[in-house]
């Protein structure tokens, strides 16, 4: 299915955008350094639970947290006390204060007078605190894609979750090294009306956090949130993109499960369903003697059971595997993008209770389980014509808590599309992870300091604030002659600051953004360690060259030696012998070289040049320039000619 | 706090705490629910919760317009009725101000502490599985305020309780001073017939990650299944949420500012650890009587306790003896100060002050027999603290005081190991 096969804008779609940049400094709340790591250090144990509110109220996030009772484990190599929650934040760090107030005002957003750090629970054990610190410090502001105004309507300041390293039956194990790094949050209005343009916006907003210059760089240092919505069906938020280019995939991939939920609930009308019955009952002994190796496996263990639910009147709703529904080749037909595909709902709602899946009546038989068991599964459970089973197997608590959890989403949707988190996944596709956060999740951080933001930090900030990234390119292209892709390809890798500083001493802007952008890319393809390479370096070079005390044609070479042998360049001019020569010394050597080809000469004429440049600038290559080589060739030749 | 002009601009639209707001300020307009002012907020700034949760600070100018959009709804709190079973012990619960459970008005961003038995159920409703739970609020003050009069009130309350049927007192306290309280109890409570466990939480009770609630369930633990009657403090036993330690109120320290597990026994190993499924004694501990607690609650209370540093000014010293019945100072090494305050402690002795050396190592014995400095203090008249910690040595000697002036059975008892505080003799294995 592609975007050309649906109408967004009849299915009124609404995606707002949620960009999470991490920033170039160090931590948000203490001096360790904003660094990953490979290591586990000392490993700690915590367990969290969600604080109650004035009005007994907790966070419905929260509570299905709390239900796994869920141990953490943390990983603390190279992190400090704070980290680690035994320890209060330290002051707000001001660097990432002066980065989220420069990229606030790239995108005309209203800067707070005073910033208040809050703490949003969070008890998936993904901070340490179980809230993670945030702070707005801009809202109401736009910016402009393709023409296009695209409001703004948050920018915060807040603190990087802990990454996950594993999650096993019960626990998870976090590293703490991620913890703390300070991430700046843009969060749009829901104004994109299509997949590609949220794609487009995401670009931008990337563009104008890498014009900071102060934004980490690679794979998992932005994350995008993408909030989803359609006509019936609900507002979803899905978390954790890592690749800008996927986006367009996310949104179509969750336009198509909401369509194909719309349809659900449809149907279920149609079948005059309107509420959830169900029966539950273990039957273990149904399978006692099974061949489904799946289920013979858990059954060997003692105290495991497997239980089984009856949803009356939800027959071909779930989908098979393959989703060999029925219906599903008649779909094929019509080319709609609806799949009915409940099951795998399900499955994802009983998955966060902690089984490894469920088995459903409309992807029978399966699993090994035979004809015949599958008739015994339905008697015990009732089953009539109309009814759908889900049974799963396991510990018996653990799956009848599964099994509820499936039972409660059976419910959602007779009514429709249940507002949801959904973890993005790397295929595009995305599965559950807990309700919507409700709103009563965020409270004072009173260990924190108001930080006030006064007009002598804003006119500093105005003062040092980068060109927005169109503009620059403009201006790059105009000023130093250069094409756009050199330009772009200069700003995006972060490449424009230097080039800058070195052609606005000593020209040459077409040598520089060469060696810049293909040079040092092919040293480093050889296997150079271009960091050694640094902008000193470079300048001293290119001031080198600005004296021409070689040629331009050198530099590769040069630069190879200096990487290579940890030389400075006046050494590495000596040893590769590119000093440029006087054109009185280029004039003797040629003389040489005419004295040598005299028979050449004789017997071609003025067609001798060609011959004789090759051989005049095997000598004198990177020592003077070539133009001049070929001019006092031509003119010796003549004169020997005449 | 907010400048007089911008209270009354406030008051003049009869604005107040929960009210929601509009700001129009600067051609800037911001609506949300006006939040009381933190301490450390501009005077011309009024913080405002946003409809998305966050709270942000307004700059007020005279220019600035303020209109109340609609004001505060009370809403009724929850009531719940606590379970009662018969079958339980009933464990009293005596505030003191230290917040081991607290719920969050996320409304106002207001932290509540729970004061009640019901708020204390509501927020840790475990403890319903092993005791029933009776609560009162003695007095509401920072730990770092506590004084004789309030540990005194104290004591009386915990014998009251348990002398009616509680069968353990659990006393939630600030973390700073509760070493001291701890102590002050152990001296003032004789003949307990139940455990008095002083708890505390080093990560405030309104975060998922607080202490408070483990620390508090293991106590209760601690109560419902063992025969423990002494003073006790029970807190985390490492950064982990894995197991509480059992401390004697006289050898308890918090040692470290923030951690979860700052609470140390010194110069003995804890009594025991209290884990998920079991409680494990490591040493012999005092058993709950059957008759009733008696109180001896008199302590002196014009008693210093001194930390020694090289340099100390000999006036500094003598302006304080001059003031004080009693003195404990926290010598260095072995239990030495200067040369020149040997001859002030010989004189404020002789005056009639009663003077006790500890060693601010805190781990290890005071030993004045070994240095001359150490032979000339005891020929002054000082008393040796033995192992004692310099706090508990402070809160004893106001507690001797409270009983005797006379110097030889002031220093009798000094030197008696009374409830724990003094060892005979350390193995070289447990440094603990
Ligand atoms: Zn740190």
């Amino acid at each position: 299915m592609n975007e050309h096969d649906i109408d967004y804008s009849k299915l009124n779609l609404k995606v707002g955008l949620e960009i999470h940049q991490q920033l170039d400094t160090h931590k948000l709340f203490c001096d360790c350094e904003s660094k990953l790591n490979e290591k586990k250090g000392i490993v700690f144990l915590r367990r969290l639970r969600p604080t109650q509110s004035e009005m007994g109220e907790i966070d419905r996030a929260a509570v299905a947290e709390a239900q796994k009772k869920l141990c953490f484990y943390y990983q603390t190599a190279d992190t400090c006390l704070v980290e680690a929650d035994e320890e209060p934040p330290h002051a707000a760090n001001d660097e990432a204060i002066d980065i989220t107030l420069e990229a606030s005002f790239m995108s005309n957003a209203k800067i707070v007078d005073e910033v208040h750090f809050m703490r949003k629970v969070v008890i998936d054990g993904s901070n340490t605190a179980g809230f993670q610190r945030t702070a707005l410090v801009a809202l109401d502001g736009f910016i402009e894609v393709n023409g296009k105004k695209i409001g703004i309507s948050t920018i915060c300041l807040e603190e990087d979750a802990a990454r996950k390293i594993e999650e096993k039956k019960g626990e998870v194990v976090y590293r703490l090294d991620r913890l703390g790094i300070p991430l700046i949050e843009i969060a749009t209005l829901p104004q994109i009306r299509s997949p590609n343009e949220a794609k487009e916006v995401a670009e931008y907003i990337g563009s104008l956090l890498r014009a900071t210059k102060k934004v980490k760089r690679g794979i998992g240092t932005i994350r995008e949130d993408v909030n989803i919505s359609i006509a019936r069906g609900a507002r979803v938020e899905i978390k954790g993109v890592q690749e800008l280019k996927m986006i367009p995939k996310y949104i179509e991939e969750e336009v198509a499960r909401q369509l194909g939920l719309i349809d659900v609930k449809n149907e279920l009308e149609r079948r005059g369903i309107k509420n959830v019955k169900t029966r539950v009952m273990d039957i273990s002994s149904v399978l006692k003697n099974t061949r489904s190796a799946i289920i013979k496996n858990i059954l060997s263990k003692t105290g495991r059971k497997v239980i089984g639910i009856r949803l009356v009147g939800f027959e071909a709703l779930l989908g098979s595997k393959f989703c060999a529904l029925p219906k599903a080749k008649k779909e094929k037909e019509k080319k709609s993008p609806v799949k009915r595909r409940l099951g795998a709902e399900f499955a994802q709602y009983a998955k966060t209770i902690g089984i490894e899946g469920i088995i459903h009546s409309d992807e029978m038989p399966a699993y090994g389980i035979t004809i015949e068991e599958i008739k015994n599964i339905k008697s015990a459970l009732d089953i009539e014509e109309g009814d759908a089973f889900v049974i799963a197997a396991g510990e018996e608590e653990m799956v009848r808590n599964a099994l509820n959890a499936v039972i409660e989403r059976a419910k959602q949707a007779i009514y429709c599309v249940p507002e949801e988190t959904r973890d993005a996944q790397p295929d595009g596709t995305t599965t559950y992870s807990r309700p919507l956060p409700g709103k009563e999740r965020m409270y004072p951080e009173t260990d924190i300091k108001p930080i006030r933001i006064d007009q002598k930090r804003i006119e500093k900030i105005k003062l040092g604030l980068p060109e927005l990234p169109e503009r620059k390119m403009k201006r790059m292209v105009e000023t130093y002659k250069l094409n756009e892709q050199q330009a772009e390809q200069l700003i995006d890798e972060n490449l424009d600051i230097i080039f800058e500083q070195i052609v606005n001493k000593y020209g040459m802007a077409a040598v520089i953004s060469r060696t810049l952008l293909n040079t040092l890319p092919e040293l480093k393809n050889e296997g150079i360690d271009v960091n050694k390479i640094s902008v000193d370096v470079l300048d001293n070079v290119f001031s080198q060259l600005h004296q021409k005390k070689f040629a331009k044609e050198a530099v590769p070479e040069l630069l190879f030696y200096i990487a290579k042998h940890d030389a400075d360049v006046y050494k590495a001019v000596k040893a590769l012998k590119i000093e440029k020569l006087s054109s009185e010394e280029a004039e003797r050597i040629i003389d040489a070289i005419l004295k040598n080809k005299k028979e050449l000469i004789k017997d071609k004429g003025m067609s001798a040049l060609s011959p004789l440049m090759g051989i005049a600038m095997k000598e004198l290559r990177g020592k003077i320039d070539g133009k001049i080589i070929n001019e006092i060739l031509k003119e010796k030749l003549k004169k020997k000619l005449s | 706090m907010r400048t007089l002009q911008l209270k009354k601009s406030l008051k003049a639209v009869n604005a107040e705490t929960g009210d929601t707001i509009e700001i129009i300020s600067d051609g800037k307009a911001y609506a949300g629910i006006l939040m009381p002012s933190h301490e450390f907020s501009g005077e011309d700034i009024l913080t405002i919760k946003l409809p998305n949760g966050y709270n942000i600070g307004v700059k007020i100018t005279p220019k600035t317009k303020i209109k109340v959009v609609r004001k505060r709804t009370s809403k009724e709190k929850k009531t719940k009725k606590i379970p009662f079973d018969k079958k339980k012990p009933t464990i009293a619960v005596i505030g003191t101000g230290g917040t081991i459970a607290s719920y969050v008005d996320y409304r106002t961003g207001a932290v509540h502490p729970a004061l009640t038995a019901q708020d204390l159920i509501f927020s840790v409703p475990e403890l319903t599985d092993i005791c029933n739970v009776k609560a009162k609020v003695l007095f509401s003050v920072l730990s770092e305020n506590m004084q004789v009069e309030y540990w005194q009130k104290l004591a009386k309350e915990v014998a009251n309780e348990l002398n009616n049927g509680a069968k353990g007192v659990i006393i939630p306290h600030g973390t700073d001073t509760l070493g001291y309280t701890s102590s002050a109890l152990s001296f003032m409570l004789q003949d307990l017939n139940g455990a008095v466990i002083l708890v505390g939480s080093q990560r405030s009770s309104d975060r998922p990650s607080s202490d408070a609630n483990i620390n508090l369930i293991a106590s209760a633990k601690l109560i419902a299944e063992s025969d423990l009657g002494e003073v006790v403090v029970v807190m985390h036993g490492e950064t982990s949420d894995s197991y509480c330690t059992i401390h004697r109120g006289t050898r308890v320290r918090k040692m470290h500012s923030s951690r979860r597990d700052a609470f140390k026994s010194i110069n003995e190993g804890p009594i025991g650890k209290i884990m998920a499924d079991r409680i494990i004694f490591s040493q012999d501990y005092g058993r709950k009587s059957s008759g009733k607690v008696k109180v001896k609650d008199k302590m002196e209370s014009d008693v210093a306790l001194i930390y020694y540093y090289p340099g100390m000014k000999i006036e500094h010293f003598n302006s304080i003896a001059e003031r004080s019945k009693g003195i404990v100072i926290a010598g260095t090494g072995l239990g030495h100060v200067s040369t020149d305050m040997i001859k002030a402690i010989g004189k404020a002795i002789k005056r009639g002050v009663h003077i006790v050396m500890t060693t601010q190592c805190l781990y290890g014995r005071v030993n004045m027999n070994v240095y001359s400095t150490g032979r000339d203090l005891i020929k002054a008249g000082i008393i040796s603290g033995d192992d004692m910690l310099p706090e508990t040595a402070y809160i004893k000697l106001m507690w001797v005081l409270g009983q005797t002036q006379e110097q030889e059975e002031v220093k009798r008892l000094m030197r008696t190991n009374l409830v724990g505080e003094i060892s005979e003799g350390r193995s070289l294995d447990e440094r603990a």
